[in-house]
């Protein structure tokens, strides 16, 4: 407890000429507030130019329960049990650890608990993150834009397109130069697009020379009005590899049109191991290694992710010395969306005709084989100096402590990676975390729980702040203004506190 | 971006906890089960539009109250406070010295009209709203002196037969700016919009101009938005001599005492560095029996 003569916390740092105020935008009061003192809700202050945020604390609770449904009360009439000091394990995590006015307001929330007989402690605090951002992995063929493209929001960049992976585009937002590098208004739609996003609400994009998306963590993402349903089974030349064996007796030559690598089965590996003959067919584009083609078209939004409408468009001809009249041909893209069958006239020209009953099948089973493609958001932060203060006296052991594994990081309760190298940067998807887990501040920048989980021992030795240390359960039963408990089953695989997440279990 | 909206949730113990920017009432009401529903129901819905009313007339609001005859407020909570902040002229106040009070006492009128409740009370961080139905069990009140250390020196105990039905807190140890040093003054009043104002009024009385013991500070410079402008405002209290401790609580005794005389308070309890000093017929039981009407607690 402080001193409760000692005049009141200023700031940090010594006193400028003149002190810098902030306006808030939390609620319609619209507050100034001076450095180093709260708006009038106690809720936002601002410190050293940063406002800093709340909510109510979340607490996991190992037990099944009703899926966690948020207290609520008014909305939809539901009555709610809202028994929560209970026996069962719970993790408090960092997911409103801000303050809990008017009850009680220590933050950072340094909890202990116990596991297995040993005395542990989970630090919870919810970081600020102006240095963060969200990768983005679109499962997609289609094309959304050139490489390094920008992405925009509500009209401000607010990141880039990144690379194009196995069947998904990868995207980057945020960062530290979109959010405070930039205008401010650049500023505030980026971190606006961030803080939707790891809420998992849906939010539109723009690309650059590109399309315009939704995006929704979990959910299929809708490019140019279009809902995508399924990711590739792989590109071109795999999946020649893969069907070759249904295809072959059924056909006399496949071509799978694709963005990256389109495949042909006469030419392919695959089609040679099973003495496919030869077809004469000629296509358009760079031949790779036999059977695989790059660029046979440019990106777009027809078959295969390219900007093919006819895809006999990419045959320049079938070679007369080679090919017959009647030769059997199915051209597909890597996802089945889009299939044709052909079969070659007197002047070995492809004449559309109707697909066969055993090629619609291998048609319907790559199409089988795709999965359902997902939007998916992946939070990355560095968890910085002054958050690392709050854990420690000497934040660069507790960088340390991570990675000897004498510290688990969570996030709103969620296992995290941790890059190598240097700090504490670690991403985490958002969709093992409560909802509605962020939040922001005017500055801009993303609030975000994160939880570090130790020996008491641990904690002691690398100069934690013991005397902040609490029982789980005087926390849960002190902020009565503000428990939020997610039932997070009795799966221990999705459990933050256990020992295999410890170097120490494994002596 | 425009931030959260009014937020609602009902705490484990069944209370209701309704927050909207500074705004943080904690609401109970006893009776049958589907009664306290309905209130509590009625309770958030009126609770929706508060601050958005308050802030739509929060520039005047922040004005020296003005006399009924030339008032410019047309909410009906902001119409409360200016009534209540009136009652103080002509000395220096303004609507906001009752903001809280006020606030509590629209969210209960919109239970109390739940027929059959025992009782209710909004809790407005500090300033309490009470509904007692005849008959009903008393509220016992909890003083609570020092937020760190919060052993009660003592119980406000409020029962329906008496008129009291506002309690409010302010001092320089609260939530808000105070102009004096008392650090807590609590005051008994017939409604809780009275009973913010005058506690406001009396924390401000406890006062020793010019005394070096005390930091003060422009409002505006803590503040920006303060209704107090340029005034001074309490940063922070050295130890004062028993002499020196007196003298500021007589200050604000002075000041409860002609409250009280004109029948605008119960009565109040004022708290300065340890010592408490109770003025008018204060229903307070202390939790340790204290001799004569000044009791050392421990603050």
């Amino acid at each position: 407890m402080t001193d409760p003569t000692a005049p009141p916390p200023v700031s940090g740092r010594p006193r400028r000429e003149k002190p810098e105020k902030i306006r808030c935008d939390a609620c319609p009061v619209l507050c100034y507030i001076a450095e180093g003192r709260a708006g009038a809700c106690d809720r936002y202050a601002n410190v050293d130019g940063v406002l800093t945020r709340v909510d109510p604390l979340v607490i996991l609770d190992r037990m099944a329960s009703d899926g966690g449904a948020v207290v609520s009360f008014l909305d939809d009439g539901r009555d709610w049990g809202g028994e929560i000091v209970n026996t069962s394990d719970r993790f408090v995590t960092a997911v409103g650890a801000g303050t809990t006015y008017p009850d009680y307001k220590p933050a950072p929330f340094i909890v202990s608990s116990h596991m297995d007989g040993t005395d542990m402690v989970t630090v919870v605090t919810e970081g600020i993150f102006s240095y963060c951002g969200v990768k983005l992995k679109i499962d997609t063929d289609r094309h959304l834009g050139p490489e390094t493209a920008a992405v925009r929001y509500n009209g401000e960049v607010v990141g880039h397109v990144s690379t194009a992976e196995y069947g998904s585009q990868m995207m980057s937002l945020g960062g530290v130069h979109h959010l405070t590098g930039g205008s401010k208004k650049e500023g505030r739609a980026t971190c606006e697009a961030l803080l939707h996003l790891c809420n998992r609400q849906a939010v539109e994009l723009t690309v650059d020379d590109g399309a315009s998306l939704v995006v929704e963590a979990g959910k299929p993402p809708v490019i140019d009005g279009d809902r995508e349903e399924r990711m590739r089974v792989g590109c071109g030349s795999a999946a020649i590899g893969m069907f070759a064996q249904q295809w072959f007796r059924h056909l006399d030559e496949v071509v799978v049109v694709d963005d990256h690598i389109t495949g042909v089965l006469s030419e392919h590996q695959a089609g040679k191991l099973l003495d496919v003959p030869p077809t004469g067919i000629r296509i358009k584009g760079h031949k790779s290694t036999p059977g695989r083609y790059f660029r046979v078209a440019e990106p777009g939004q027809g078959w295969g992710g390219t900007d093919i409408v006819d895809p006999l468009s990419i045959i320049e001809r079938f070679d007369a010395k080679t090919a017959w009249p009647g030769l059997r041909m199915l051209m597909v893209s890597t996802t089945g969306d889009h299939a044709a069958y052909y079969e070659l006239d007197a002047d070995l020209r492809p004449v559309p005709t109707a697909m066969p009953d055993p090629v619609a099948a291998s048609v319907a089973r790559v199409q089988e084989n795709c999965e359902p493609a997902l939007c998916s958001v992946v939070f990355i932060g560095g968890a910085g100096g002054s958050l690392r203060a709050g854990v420690t006296e000497n934040p660069v052991k507790l960088t340390r402590s991570v990675r000897e594994t004498l510290t688990h990081v969570t996030s709103g309760g969620a296992e995290v990676y941790i890059w190598p190298g240097g700090g504490i940067t670690y991403m985490v998807d958002v969709m093992q975390m409560p909802e509605n887990s962020f939040g922001y501040v005017p500055t801009p920048a993303l609030v975000a729980p994160i939880e570090f989980t130790l020996r008491l021992s641990d904690y002691a030795a690398l100069g934690g702040h013991m005397d902040s240390v609490r029982a789980l359960d005087e926390v849960t039963g002190v902020a009565h203004g503000g428990l939020r408990h997610l039932g997070r089953g009795t799966d221990p695989a999705r459990w933050p506190v256990l020992p295999h997440r410890f170097g120490w279990t494994v002596e | 971006m425009t931030g959260a909206g009014p937020f609602h949730r009902q705490l484990a113990d069944g209370r209701l906890h309704l927050q909207h920017g500074p705004i943080d009432m904690i609401v109970e009401a006893d009776g049958p089960a589907p009664k306290v529903t309905l209130a509590y129901r009625q309770a958030a819905t009126r609770f929706d539009d508060l601050l958005s009313e308050l802030v739509s007339e929060l520039p005047l609001l922040r004005q020296p109250v003005r006399p009924a005859s030339d008032c410019p407020l047309q909410g009906q909570v902001a119409r409360a406070m200016a009534h209540a902040a009136r009652a103080h002229l002509p000395g220096f106040v303004t609507p906001m010295a009752a903001v809280a009070g006020a606030g509590a006492a629209a969210v209960l009128r919109a239970m109390s009209d739940v027929p059959g409740l025992r009782r209710a009370h909004v809790n407005n961080g500090g300033d309490i709203a009470l509904f007692l139905a005849p008959g009903a069990a008393p509220y016992r009140l909890g003083v609570v002196v020092n937020p760190a250390a919060p052993a009660s020196p003592g119980r406000l105990v409020i029962g329906p037969e008496t008129p009291w039905r506002g309690v409010a807190t302010s001092g320089a140890r609260g939530r808000s700016q105070s102009m004096g040093i008392a650090d807590s003054v609590t005051v008994l009043a017939r409604d809780v919009a009275a009973a913010d104002v005058a506690a406001t009024l009396i924390a401000n009385a406890v006062d020793l101009p010019g005394d070096p013991a005390v930091t003060r500070a422009p409002a505006q410079d803590l503040s920006p938005d303060s209704d107090l402008g340029a005034r001074l405002v309490t940063v922070h209290v050295a130890p004062l001599s028993p002499d020196r401790r007196a003298a500021a609580l007589d200050a604000g005794e002075v000041a409860a005492q002609s409250m009280q005389a004109l029948g605008l308070i119960g009565g109040a309890l004022i708290v300065l560095q340890g010592t408490a000093r109770v003025v008018g017929d204060l229903p307070f039981h202390a939790t340790v029996p204290h001799p004569g009407k000044e009791a050392l607690v421990h603050a």
